[in-house]
């Protein structure tokens, strides 16, 4: 007898999704797929909005990465006002881009999925979360939470707002860094690199233990992008996009956020609302991709401070090429935590960081501009047309978990075969499967453009439709 | 000798205060340091009494009057907020958030709106009656300014300070009842209008209606208090 397995929402993501896994007759899994079950519909009523309101008005889509909004959506207009900004406004968003990532990233790894980690994918879901990290491992637990508040305090500082700054605008920034400000953020530094380093190490010491799931979590060949920078190394915020191919080789480099716009497609599938970008020239589903932490380790040769060059080199020891298990995002994530710290303290020491020019003016000269960047979770591009008065008549904005969205169905797919079996599961089977999820660290607002929580509900349905068990977490 | 001055002596919130004959309620409440909300109402402007915020009792009617354009008289006595003042302060300023599409989270004025420091002040929690959520339109053909008429409360502080004080009275109100609008010229686009770019009207408007191009973001502060300035120096002229 066929039967659905239904886990309804999957927990400790930032958003609402479901995962659906169908079993054949003999209890073997058929298919299985992520859903995004929620829309909001930014795109149709930012129509009508003047250009300059844009990154206040589309950053209010997430309040874990409005940063990343911010950022996109400023170079968009940009784009359209066809200005460059000024160097220290460009500098203080680079170093607001990277502590959104910083505390983006302490929250998946410390908050939603060190449970997994440090607990056990089979402990008791009552106590896996981060209360029970801090329990088991107070140091650890504490210097995610530091971490976190790292990150969180610069754009407080920077933006006077920890969610939703308005500090970001067309044209740069709305006021210059204080010397004050900056010596506070200098201060933070040490907490901050002792807590990475204290993750890093203990990530290293409990990978091994996850053999089984390195094999089985999204572990196939794929394409990758993200922002390189021209000397090959790392980069959130400016330049252009490469595309590589499931050896290391280069399919498309230079990629610029108009060429994005070109060579991007985003097909729809009837079971999500999260639309599933392609590389056109490949197809879909051929054309798919990976962003976030693994893809932009994959991709660059180097991430250009000295720290975290380091562990890159230990990184890319994994496999010969690029890093195909999607476990290893988790491991990436620390690394560019890492990176994200010293780049912020080299960008403080710019001697033209204290500088009071931050905002270039200009009214419409171009009816269409798109914007990129790397937010947490992988590349952001937001592409708007406007009328000559700037007021919106279009808008598109491609999401990095849109991106993921195709390698995390496989995924979902991959572990579900491996762990399901003769139509048996257990609890902590269904919590791997979620797991495969999270190491994507998805943000389903964003890529819906939704909101909401609901108690966890796992249904067993069989072949009519019919409920044979329930779950409620 | 010395020219007479006509005294009035009244009672504002079992305050005893004395004030000049033609002075409004408004006027003698605040030099007295007694607070009462306004909204159409900016020290400058001829007044109009259009919001109705400032809504005073009178003992001796039963009719509520506007302090802003009431004036005093001999043994007055004034209440400023009582209960049921409060409560139909709270009902207008529903009303104002209910009308159009006030949105304080995305609006340039956020943070220095008077529409939103007046909801906070009178403790407006939520609005108990439904949004009318109108689709209006944004006029952003000026080079320098933008008027969204979702932000618009109708204060009509625009249509005074071009008249009154630019002496160009650009602005003016069309349309009846819940259908009026401010336009510019005869609702000729702002930018292809008689407009002297003076930008007046956009440091006087309460809310995010009339915004300044160039300062989106959170740097949207408002400097009206240029104008009993403006007014004094005109006058020693």
């Amino acid at each position: 007898m066929s039967q659905t397995i239904t886990i309804d929402p999957v927990t400790r993501l930032e958003g609402h999704g479901k995962i659906t896994i169908q079993l054949n007759d003999q209890g073997l899994v058929e298919d299985a797929h992520f859903h995004v079950t929620q829309v909001r519909g930014f795109e149709k009523f930012a129509e009508g909005r003047p250009f300059y309101e844009m990154p206040s008005l589309m950053a209010r889509i997430c309040g874990i990465c409005p940063v990343s909004h911010l950022i996109a959506s400023a170079k968009a207009c940009e784009a359209i006002m066809a200005v460059r900004i000024p160097h220290t406004a460009a500098q203080l968003r680079r170093m607001l881009n990277l502590a959104q990532m910083v505390q983006s990233h302490a929250l998946s790894f410390f908050y939603l999925s060190s449970p997994d980690l440090l607990l056990g994918m089979e402990s008791d879901p009552a106590t896996r979360h981060v209360f029970g990290v801090v329990a088991a491992a107070p140091e650890l637990g504490r210097a995610g939470i530091a971490l976190r508040r790292f990150g969180q305090h610069i754009i407080e500082l920077l933006g006077n707002k920890r969610i939703h700054p308005g500090w970001v605008v067309p044209g740069g920034v709305t006021e210059p860094l204080s010397s004050a400000k900056r010596d506070e953020i200098l201060a933070m530094l040490p907490e901050a690199y002792a807590g990475i380093k204290l993750a890093l190490t203990a990530y290293k010491q409990i990978a091994d233990r996850f053999k089984p799931e390195i094999e089985v979590f999204a572990n196939f060949p794929s394409n990758y992008l993200s922002l390189i920078n021209e000397d090959e190394s790392i980069q959130f915020t400016d330049g252009n996009l490469r595309l590589i191919g499931p050896h290391g080789g280069v399919i498309e480099d230079g990629i610029t956020a108009t060429r994005f716009t070109e060579v991007i497609g985003e097909a729809v599938e009837d079971y999500s609302y999260t639309k599933f970008a392609y590389y056109k020239p490949l197809g879909y589903p051929d054309g798919s991709y990976r962003v976030g932490p693994l893809a932009r380790l994959n991709i660059v040769d180097s991430m250009g401070t000295p720290l975290a060059e380091k562990e890159l080199i230990e990184f890319k020891q994994i496999a010969k090429g690029p890093v195909e298990s999607s476990f290893h995002y988790h491991h990436a994530r620390l690394i560019e935590i890492l990176y994200g710290i010293e780049k912020i303290e080299e960008i403080l020491t710019d001697s033209l960081i204290l500088d009071t020019h931050v905002r270039a003016v200009a009214g419409v000269n171009r009816l269409e501009g798109a914007g990129q960047a790397e937010a947490p979770r992988g590349t952001l591009m937001h592409h708007y047309k406007v009328d000559e008065n700037g007021l919106i008549t279009w808008a598109n904005l491609v999401i990095a978990t849109g991106q993921n969205n195709n390698a995390m169905n496989k995924g979902v797919l991959q572990a579900a075969k491996s762990y399901v079996k003769d139509g048996k599961f257990t609890e902590g089977v269904l919590n791997r499967i979620e797991a495969v999820v999270r190491t994507f660290d998805p943000c389903l607002s964003c890529s819906t453009h939704a909101f909401g929580q609901m108690p966890l509900v796992l249904t067993l349905l069989n072949a009519e439709g019919k409920q044979v068990d329930q779950l409620i977490r | 000798m010395s020219v007479a001055v006509d005294v009035k002596t009244l009672v504002i919130d079992g305050q005893n205060v004395s004030a000049r004959a033609g002075q409004t309620i408004l006027e003698v409440a605040r030099e007295n340091k007694i607070d009462i909300p306004t909204l159409c109402h900016l020290d400058g402007l001829g007044d109009v009494g259009a919001c109705r915020l400032c809504l005073v009792e009178i003992k001796g009617t039963n009719k509520l009057l506007p302090a802003c354009v009431a004036t005093v008289e001999e043994g007055m006595e004034v209440e400023t907020a009582t209960d049921r003042l409060k409560k139909h302060r709270k009902t207008i300023l529903e009303l104002l958030f209910a009308e159009r599409n006030h949105i304080c989270s995305v609006c340039v004025a956020n943070g220095h709106c008077e529409l939103q420091a007046l909801g906070q002040q009178q403790g407006l929690t939520h609005v108990r009656l439904p949004y009318r959520n109108p689709e209006l339109t944004v006029d952003a053909s000026h080079e320098r300014f933008t008027l969204d008429h979702n932000r618009c409360i109708l204060c009509t502080r625009c249509v005074r300070v071009c008249a009154e004080i630019e002496g160009a009275h650009v602005w003016d109100v069309m349309g009846r009842g819940i259908n009026s609008s401010v336009i510019t010229d005869l609702n000729d686009p702002w930018g292809s209008s008689s407009c002297t770019r003076c930008g007046k009207c956009v440091q006087v408007c309460p809310t995010g209606a009339l915004f300044d191009k160039s300062k989106v973001g959170s740097d949207h502060p408002k400097y009206p208090d240029f104008l009993p300035w403006l007014n004094l120096m005109r006058e020693a002229q």
